[in-house]
């Protein structure tokens, strides 16, 4: 029993992921029709502002150590943050332990400008285009970003550890009265889910519950006739596509005490994420945060030794098996609305 | 009567007999007199294909890589400091290029891709006349690539590759590599672990589904086991798998008290980082404090894991931190021109270049056969690693290992990893039928042309 709550728990986090890259990608798609292939490099994009923003705060100048010294056996240099000076070095010590949940203030307005300038500048000129000329150009884009990050990161992953406070792992065995030690669940995982549901929670609440939540919900259903009552349907779509980047970008910001982050992180997410949003209904956001869970929960599931060895290779072919089944038995997938991808 | 009128003259049968003779038979006088083997270097130049991965997950060690190859053909060529070529126990190499001729080269990238790896080095050799191809940061890429070498008639010297089979099964007669093995990690790792951890351990071991990961479990098990530890766990992981929780898991359900990561680059950077997460490292099982292993260790893998690495045991080829002439030597050339210390695979395909250039020196040509026959058996010092030799049985180069540690308080992002042990030859090195590297055979050289 307390096998199968860890693998909850583990799918849990990694639904997290999934459900938040998906409701972006059905915010885009229900809103303007488009097939974001460069998702995932937004995801990426915004783990790189938490990189970036640990960079920043670790900007140093030199100081030479006649005492110790380097690996040629020159005197040692000694670099000291700024930030040290500026703040003293108890709060620029907090502040470098703590750039990423501080990450998440510093990475809302570049990804929203990265979401605006991806949608005026290129994604808007294939609005009327098919979808496979979307997917190529979108697919074409993460592929420029993800090598532009590499060029000025490189190739290997950047350590980007969680706050001292939130690292170690809770002890859920002892809570749920089972043996000590046989439930144990890093804390920043559980920081990482609550984050993912009330960002879930309050992009829903804001389509449902503001008046610009409602015309673009509205949009989304007809988008015709709310233009044809005076609206500018179409300025509201380019807000919300800034606002799935936002929240592509943020999952990503979160992710990276998880897994050290990489240039190529998104791309290890994106196919998944499409996977998710088809079996959670095209269009549906519901479907896709119901979907991207279930399908973390099961691929946890199917990494069980038992299951494993039961049947070898299921972990690596569980989320594709299931979506082919539900594909089957509901051909709009768990939530999808009638009209949407159908001719 | 009929005259029968075949439509030519016997005069004409033979004049065109002749000339069809001499045509099927010009490639091989051409070939024989003017191309003795693959590439053969005709003017005052020789060129050199340096395969590597400047793109994907391995570009950064890559890169390191093709700083060491631009620093041997410095030294190859006369510039620089010479580095390792002033403390290299051969001493054919004079700083006048190779057989006198100025050495040049071209790069392709590997992609960490099989296909891709191929098709840059076909194009190398085929389109650039490279005489030797070398580098790489996976074995699969090295297997692909000595095999084509070995079909197009050139030396391939391996760069980054860890697995049993690439002097094992996959064995070539054309290629040789310096770098050691997943055998010599288990039995160098096995005493070390014996002597930290006790012989009394339980063993669970994740390992990358992939030819390399499958080499390294079986040898570290292997070693292990005979020396009582017992393996209670081991489970494959997909190769593209970024999120190793699921795995991390049942090891924690498990009664092991020992968690062995077969993983490299990116699986290990991930896997070991979510061990440490769920607490791995703080519980105490059977008694015992919970350790990690990881059997191969990189400095620029060290550096994805952060702090993680603290304390936990792995094994490498080289480091830098080494005290002996020949490392110093390049670190002093390396870090003088690239301001930070080599890796471990700018070692190794460093060192792989000096040694194909001494080898033909040695032999007076470039002929691959006979490049061949001058690094078989070979015995050299003073390039890192202590006294080594390239074994004729199987063209792997058998020399110390070291033993490292992920160090508790490093003072630059270099100085991740400190020498536990430098594990002598004698104690990693097997016999040529060892069943973890038996099959294959290197057949014979091949020169191509």
């Amino acid at each position: 029993m307390d096998a199968v709550i860890l693998q909850i728990l583990n799918g849990l986090d990694k639904g997290s992921a999934y459900a938040l890259i998906a409701l972006g990608l059905t915010l885009i798609f229900g809103t303007l029709g488009v097939v974001n292939f460069a998702h995932g490099a937004l995801f990426m994009l915004g783990a790189f502002c938490a990189v970036t923003l640990s960079k920043i705060f670790t900007i140093s100048y030199e100081t030479i150590d006649p005492v110790r010294k380097d690996f040629l056996g020159n005197p040692l240099k000694v670099e000291t943050p700024y930030i040290f000076d500026w703040f003293g070095p108890d709060v620029g010590t907090a502040m470098i332990e703590w750039s990423v949940p501080l990450a998440i203030l510093f990475s809302i307005p570049i990804m929203i400008l990265v979401g605006l300038s991806m949608e005026r500048g290129l994604i808007k000129y294939f609005y009327k285009r098919p979808h496979a000329d979307q997917i190529l150009v979108t697919f074409g884009l993460a592929i420029v970003l993800q090598e532009i990050i590499k060029y000025f990161y490189g190739a290997n992953p950047i350590p980007t550890p969680a706050p001292p406070a939130l690292t170690g792992s809770a002890d859920f065995g002892v809570l749920l009265g089972f043996d000590a030690g046989s439930i144990i669940y890093p804390y920043w995982r559980l920081v990482y889910f609550v984050f993912a549901a009330v960002i879930i929670g309050g992009v829903f609440a804001f389509l449902r519950y503001t008046t610009f939540g409602m015309v673009v919900r509205a949009g989304m259903a007809d988008r015709e006739t709310v233009g044809l009552l005076g609206i500018n349907i179409d300025k509201r779509f380019t807000i919300m596509f800034a606002l799935a980047a936002c929240v592509a970008g943020l999952a990503g910001v979160m992710y990276t005490p998880i897994n050290s982050p990489n240039y190529h992180m998104g791309m290890d997410f994106l196919v998944l994420s499409f996977v998710v949003v088809v079996v959670g209904g095209m269009g549906s956001l519901e479907g896709a945060v119901a979907a991207g869970f279930l399908l973390g929960v099961l691929e946890s599931f199917a990494s069980m030794g038992e299951i494993v060895s039961l049947l070898p290779g299921i972990n690596q072919i569980i989320i594709y098996l299931v979506a082919i089944i539900i594909l089957l038995t509901r051909p709009r997938g768990l939530m999808g609305r009638k009209g949407v991808m159908e001719e | 009567m009929a005259k029968f009128n075949p439509g030519f003259s016997r005069r004409g049968l033979l004049k065109a007999s002749a000339v069809a003779g001499v045509g099927l038979a010009a490639p091989t006088v051409f070939s024989s007199k003017a191309y003795a083997y693959t590439n053969e270097p005709k003017g005052g130049t020789v060129t050199l294909g340096f395969n590597v991965p400047q793109s994907g997950p391995y570009a950064d060690e890559g890169a390191d890589e093709l700083r060491a190859y631009e620093l041997a053909v410095e030294h190859l060529n006369g510039g620089g400091d010479g580095g390792m070529m002033n403390t290299f126990s051969s001493k054919a190499l004079k700083g006048n290029g190779i057989l006198g001729k100025k050495v040049e080269y071209v790069t392709g990238d590997t992609q960490t891709k099989s296909d891709a790896a191929r098709a840059s080095a076909k194009s190398m050799i085929e389109k650039d006349g490279a005489i030797m191809i070398t580098g790489g940061s996976s074995s699969g890429v090295a297997v692909a690539v000595q095999g084509l070498c070995q079909e197009a008639g050139v030396i391939f010297m391996a760069g980054l590759t860890h697995s049993n089979d690439t002097t094992g099964k996959d064995k070539k007669a054309n290629g040789f590599r310096h770098f050691f093995n997943s055998y010599m990690s288990g039995a160098a790792l096995a005493p070390v672990l014996g002597k930290a951890y006790g012989t009394d351990r339980k063993a669970y071991h994740l390992t990358a589904d992939y030819n390399w990961g499958y080499t390294t479990e079986e040898a570290v098990r292997s070693s292990t086991e005979a020396m009582g530890w017992e393996t209670v766990g081991a489970v494959k992981t997909p190769l593209a798998q970024t999120d190793f929780s699921s795995y991390i898991t049942p090891v924690l359900q498990s009664d092991a008290d020992v968690l062995v990561l077969n993983h490299y680059g990116g699986n290990m950077v991930n896997s070991l980082t979510n061990a440490v997460q769920f607490g791995l490292r703080d519980r105490v099982v059977n008694g015992k404090n919970f350790e990690i292993v990881v059997p191969l260790y990189s400095r620029l893998m060290a550096k994805g894991a952060g702090a993680n690495v603290k304390g936990i045991f792995g094994s490498t080829n080289w480091h830098w931190s080494l005290t002996d002439d020949g490392s110093k030597e390049f670190v002093k050339s390396f870090g003088t021109k690239y301001g930070f210390p080599p890796s471990q695979a700018a070692h190794t395909c460093y060192v792989q270049a000096l040694l194909y250039a001494d080898a033909v020196e040695r032999a007076g040509s470039f002929n691959p056969c006979a490049v061949v026959e001058a690094l078989e058996g070979f015995e050299f010092d003073g390039m890192g690693n202590g006294p080594t030799l390239y074994r004729a049985d199987d063209h792997q180069c058998f020399k110390d290992v070291l033993v490292v540690k992920g160090k508790e308080n490093p003072t630059s992002e270099f100085d991740l990893l400190e020498i536990v042990e430098i594990t002598p030859v004698a104690q990693v090195t097997y016999a040529p039928d060892h069943p973890q590297v038996a099959g294959g055979s290197l057949g014979k050289c091949n020169p191509g042309a």
